[in-house]
């Protein structure tokens, strides 16, 4: 008990919390709130019927109104409180509507037919998560295949980049050679270049290739980042000489030095483009969508927007899927979460 | 013996088995690029499934995308020379330049003429063009849509027939006052949808030389109303002035009994009976009416079929088959959709819908009866796409106040000669 | 378990990587002095060179020609027509009174947005890296919670806040619990203005406030050790010590938040779509807009609006370049 007093009050070389501690324990709460709550909201939302997100003011929790199965009646009618008139307190259960009178019936007694107006009435509730928003969802397409191909150009992509990106970034940061530098500087230009502008040209050139509507054709333009490159030749360039000349001296060939002893040196920055990549590649949206015009070849991203109509957004559907798309990166995150940000931190500055 | 049967068993096994290899590898491949408002794809491959029975070498895939994608990458895929066999279209301009003339291809193009002709030439590049280039998956028809709970409310009549711009607005606030509703209307926001009025107050859209002024009288009027109800409160702005560029409906405002009228079309039906369900009474009014017509617009997406297409045959073969009268009806009640076809307009067709639903699509269909030429002409046009996204985008900005209605209609008037000259740099 | 997994991993990699000694090796003895970098930097400069470089050769091009055909062989020479129709205006500081009105209303959004973004997710990053700096009962939670948003796609970012912020959305029910009016959060040109900077920090400050928390780490505890013997104040130890010493991480993100931030596009697109108005269409949206989602697709004059858009970034890019020269001098040094 005495140490968990101590945790809770470890601050800043002083023994106990003052008012800028508890200012920060406020401004993180609420940023946490901030950050995480719409994120919440949303996958609380995915679980509402269409009926449920259009309510205002919106339930927290997902619900639906009850029914009950009244005898006589073939379908479960659905149950309201009365609030007014002659039935105040009863549970009555709807048999049609026209206008603003109701006909109900208690389902105690079936058999006489009462009427009320709608407004002295109000619905019975009850929680209800409605999970064919992804059931439905998933029943639409063959998920499987979608997913293998994220799972596949996202995979292949990164395994690429990092083989390009580091051998780029070894001999741009241990070799001194005519060019280097209009090399680098080219390529640390490019990244102020959004991929938007250069869609169309783009496109032509993987259709000349041979690229369109097959997976390489995500893969190959991908590759190449410049900010990998960047990222790597700046921790490369960490690493001490002396090592190289070590190595060299033992006769071993420059393939050789990169492959054993810089890669695995340069482990942190690599894992840090390589989560970099997957976030990239996973979430990749205009460009697959340009060149994969095939359904067999659809990523998940494309293929769970593929049922948005020209005329409608149907946002039970929309929301669903966009948990979906969430799911992966949040569950490797929250694994992951300590090396990533970790990482990042100590390769993003060097 | 025993053993000499049976390899000669095995060997025509074999040889059957290479052939119907052989013959699968013949099969032509069509692929389609579709997308759905309701379920459009899935029925459409449910046809194309029983087609194929039939025709074993042609084997039809339909590749089920989003609106958006069609819209911006097929035509690309197109000029990059590898784009689909067929895809479902609704701005024909923008495909008009790969599109392919299938009347070689049909086996009776008289009926086509006759059953799809005031639709083919949607698709047509201009009056001197002939040809037939695809089928059209239903005709849309803009309405009113009413929520008739509300009126009942307020106990405002519904506007009936012959009721023009001014009664509906009028009655619409009205009942928005009456029913502590925030709005009375909502228009989706699209330039079609505003067409409709403005032709019904007088817009021409088209003069001789067929360059279009699109500014005119007529339209100004409507213009000058539109954007007094918006700012008086009689229209929801939030739907024509939230969004930037592009279409955005205001469905689920009438879905919540935001506002009591609502200008949308056909093509919202299944929502209709699936959102609202008994959430509240609704109807499809009546066209109303300006000086000049009761029209709303007409509209619809289609099948269009590509000259890259190494199968022109077979492409031709299955939209035939989609076409035959039969076939085409099953697939207009499998959709919930109006038939483009005139001989299945004249007919009444069994639609599986609840009796509000058929009592929806009477009315919709009633109100097709009363389209004006021009509401087809315009809808058809090369230039329609420009001149409906210049009204949305300038009107929008004169709603807003970041332009005054002035400018707003001279830049109507010089997107619009732009988008003709950049069309006419070939 | 693990370390099964990870020898065989090794074993794999080292099969792998070995495949390519003989050549490399051969082209080492082969090769002259100097040139073997080449072959490091070569792959992925091919790859460069077909999906950048010629793609912005192309752009050039383009922007040189007109109509609506996509094929650059099919397209009429202009010359300089696109430029100078952009470029037209009467006033520049009002765009109703130029040719391409909604091109300067991008200009001077994008302007806005830039420095209103920029300065505020600086200030949010580093109060936060201050805050996480300090002894933080979880910490880690807090960082990763502040990190989160940076992993999510752009087009969910906007899909999550387009639902928080729609009329009958979460806050507007907040709001009119508290006894207040909904607000119309997108259709106000300032509000959704407002909301796009916000949008766009949310999404991005997780990622620079790491890599100021990680300059904040690295500033020797001793320092701070001696001026708090001096008791010199908070404030003056923030000034004097924190910031100075915090200035290279400071630039950096500063540098690529200005980049990004000119750049932004993906979730403005779906969150506003460039409303109310033009209120929120910033350049790349434009250039979008005009040359691929357009019914006319005047690629020519979406190519040249591009080109000056790599023409500022060019200039931010060197901004960038002698910002670091002048980093590494007085980092670690």
């Amino acid at each position: 008990m005495a140490s968990l007093g101590r945790l809770l009050t470890a601050t800043r070389g002083r023994g106990k919390l003052d008012w800028t501690d508890w200012a920060s324990y406020l401004y993180l709460g609420l940023g946490t709130l901030l950050m995480l709550g719409p994120v919440l909201w949303l996958a609380l939302s995915s679980l509402k019927s269409p009926s449920g997100l259009i309510e205002f003011p919106p339930t927290l929790l997902p619900q639906e109104q009850v029914r009950a199965a009244v005898p006589n009646y073939p379908n479960p009618l659905p149950l309201y409180r009365i609030t007014k008139g002659d039935h105040a307190g009863q549970t009555l259960a709807e048999v049609r509507k026209i206008g603003l009178q109701a006909t109900m019936v208690d389902p105690a007694a079936p058999e006489t037919l009462i009427r009320v107006p709608i407004d002295d009435r109000s619905k019975i509730m009850r929680l209800h998560a409605a999970w064919d928003n992804y059931t439905d969802l998933l029943k639409k397409f063959d998920f499987g295949r979608y997913l293998w191909n994220s799972v596949f150009i996202t995979t292949v992509a990164t395994i690429i980049t990092l083989l390009l990106n580091s051998m780029a970034a070894f001999a741009l940061s241990k070799y001194k050679f005519a060019g280097r530098e209009p090399v680098f500087l080219m390529m640390l230009a490019t990244l102020m270049i959004p991929p938007t502008i250069i869609l169309v040209p783009n496109y032509l050139i993987a259709a000349v290739l041979g690229l369109t509507d097959n997976p390489w054709g995500v893969i190959w333009p991908a590759v190449a980042t410049p900010t990998g490159v960047f990222l790597l030749r700046q921790y490369m360039l960490t690493l001490p000489d002396d090592l190289l000349e070590a190595a060299r001296m033992d006769n071993a060939s420059e393939w050789r030095i990169y492959w054993r002893i810089v890669l695995p040196l340069s482990k942190p920055a690599l894992a840090v483009l390589a989560i970099f990549s997957v976030m990239w590649r996973w979430n990749e949206f205009l460009w697959p969508m340009v060149v994969l015009g095939r359904n067999e070849t659809f990523t998940l991203p494309l293929a769970l927007n593929s049922f948005q109509g020209e005329l409608t957004t149907q946002w039970n559907y929309l929301l669903a899927m966009t948990v979906v798309t969430l799911v992966p990166v949040t569950v490797i995150f929250a694994l992951l979460q300590r090396h990533i940000t970790q990482g990042i931190a100590s390769a993003g500055v060097k | 013996m025993l053993a000499s049967v049976s390899l000669r068993a095995g060997v025509a096994t074999a040889a059957l088995l290479a052939l119907g290899a052989a013959a699968s590898a013949e099969a032509a491949d069509i692929r389609i690029a579709c997308y759905s408002d309701g379920n459009e794809c899935p029925a459409t491959k449910t046809l194309a499934e029983r087609f194929m029975k039939d025709n074993a070498d042609i084997h039809i895939t339909i590749d089920e995308m989003p609106y958006k994608q069609i819209l911006e990458s097929v035509p690309v895929q197109l000029a990059a020379g590898n784009g689909p066999d067929i895809a479902r279209v609704s701005d024909f301009a923008q495909v008009a330049p790969y599109q392919l003339d299938l009347t070689p291809y049909l086996k009776d193009a008289a009926y086509w003429q006759q059953a799809y002709g005031p639709v083919l030439d949607w698709m047509r590049a201009g009056p001197e063009d002939k040809g037939i280039y695809g089928l059209m998956t239903q005709l849309t028809v803009s309405a009113p849509i009413v929520n008739k709970t509300l009126f009942d409310q307020a106990g405002v009549p519904v506007p009936a027939k012959g009721a023009t711009w001014d009664d509906w607005a009028a009655a619409a606030l009205k009942v928005a006052k009456a029913t502590k509703t925030p709005y009375g209307m909502a228009w989706d926001r699209s330039g079609a949808r505003f067409s409709g009025p403005a032709i019904s107050e007088g817009a021409k859209f088209f003069y001789s030389a067929g360059h279009p002024p699109v500014v005119d009288a007529g339209f100004k009027a409507m213009a000058a109303k539109f954007v007094k109800w918006n700012q008086d409160g009689t229209i929801d702005k939030d739907v024509w002035v939230s969004t930037g560029g592009g279409y955005r409906d205001a469905f689920e405002e009438f879905a919540n009994g935001k506002i009591a009228v609502y200008l949308s079309g056909s093509w919202q039906l299944a929502r209709l009976q699936k959102q609202i369900g008994d959430g509240f009474e609704w109807t499809i009014g009546a066209a109303p009416c300006g000086p000049a017509a009761c029209t709303g617009l007409p509209g619809g997406a289609g099948f269009v079929a590509f000259k890259g297409t190494k199968s022109p045959k077979e492409v031709g073969r299955f939209l035939d088959y989609l076409a035959s009268e039969p076939v085409y009806a099953e697939w207009m009640v499998m959709t919930s959709n109006l038939p483009a076809n005139v001989d299945l307009q004249k007919k009444k067709l069994d639609y599986k819908l609840s009796p509000a639903g058929v009592a929806a699509m009477t009315a919709f269909q009633d109100n097709a009866t009363t389209l004006t030429p021009l509401a087809y002409k315009l809808q058809g046009s090369q230039l329609s796409r420009p001149m409906f996204n210049a009204t949305v985008d300038r009107i929008s900005q004169a709603i807003s106040g970041q332009i005054t209605l002035d400018q707003a209609y001279e830049r109507i008037t010089s997107d619009v000669a732009d988008a003709a000259a950049a069309k006419a740099k070939k | 378990m693990l370390s099964t997994a990870a020898r065989w991993f090794g074993r794999l990699y080292a099969l792998v990587m070995n495949l390519p000694e003989r050549p490399m090796r051969w082209a080492q003895g082969h090769l002259p002095d100097g040139r073997l970098g080449w072959l490091f930097v070569g792959p992925n400069l091919a790859i460069f060179g077909v999906f950048t470089f010629l793609p912005i050769v192309i752009d050039f091009y383009y922007a040189g020609t007109g109509g609506t055909n996509l094929l650059p062989t099919e397209r009429p020479w202009v010359g300089t027509e696109n430029f100078s129709s952009l470029l037209a205006c009467k006033d520049y500081f009002d765009p109703n009174s130029c040719v391409r009105d909604q091109f300067w209303y991008a200009i001077w959004n994008t302007s806005k947005f830039v420095v209103l973004q920029v300065a505020l997710m600086l200030v949010f990053s580093l109060t936060t890296a201050l805050v996480l700096n300090r002894k933080i009962i979880g910490r880690g939670f807090f960082r990763a919670a502040f990190f989160y948003p940076v992993l999510l796609s752009p087009v969910v970012v906007a899909l999550i806040w387009k639902w928080v912020l729609q009329r009958d959305g979460v806050l507007n029910a907040a709001l009119v619990g508290g006894g207040m009016q909904p607000v119309e959060w997108l259709l106000g040109a300032r509000s959704a203005f407002g909301w796009t900077v916000f949008v766009s920090i949310w999404a991005h400050m997780g990622f620079y406030t790491l890599i100021l928390l990680a300059g904040l780490q690295a500033i020797p505890a001793d320092i701070y050790e001696a001026a708090s013997m001096d008791a010199a104040p908070p404030w003056r130890v923030f000034r004097r010590i924190t910031l100075p010493l915090l200035m290279p991480s400071v630039l950096v993100v500063f540098v690529l938040g200005l980049i990004r931030a000119v750049q932004i596009f993906d979730e403005v697109y779906v969150l506003t779509g460039g409303g109310p108005g033009s209120a929120t269409t910033y350049l790349v949206e434009f250039i979008y807009n005009t040359g691929f989602s357009s019914q006319v697709r005047q690629y020519g004059l979406a190519a040249a609006a591009s080109l000056l858009l790599a023409g500022v970034l060019l200039v931010l890019t060197l901004v960038q370049l002698r910002g670091m020269r002048g980093t590494k001098g007085d980092s670690r040094g």
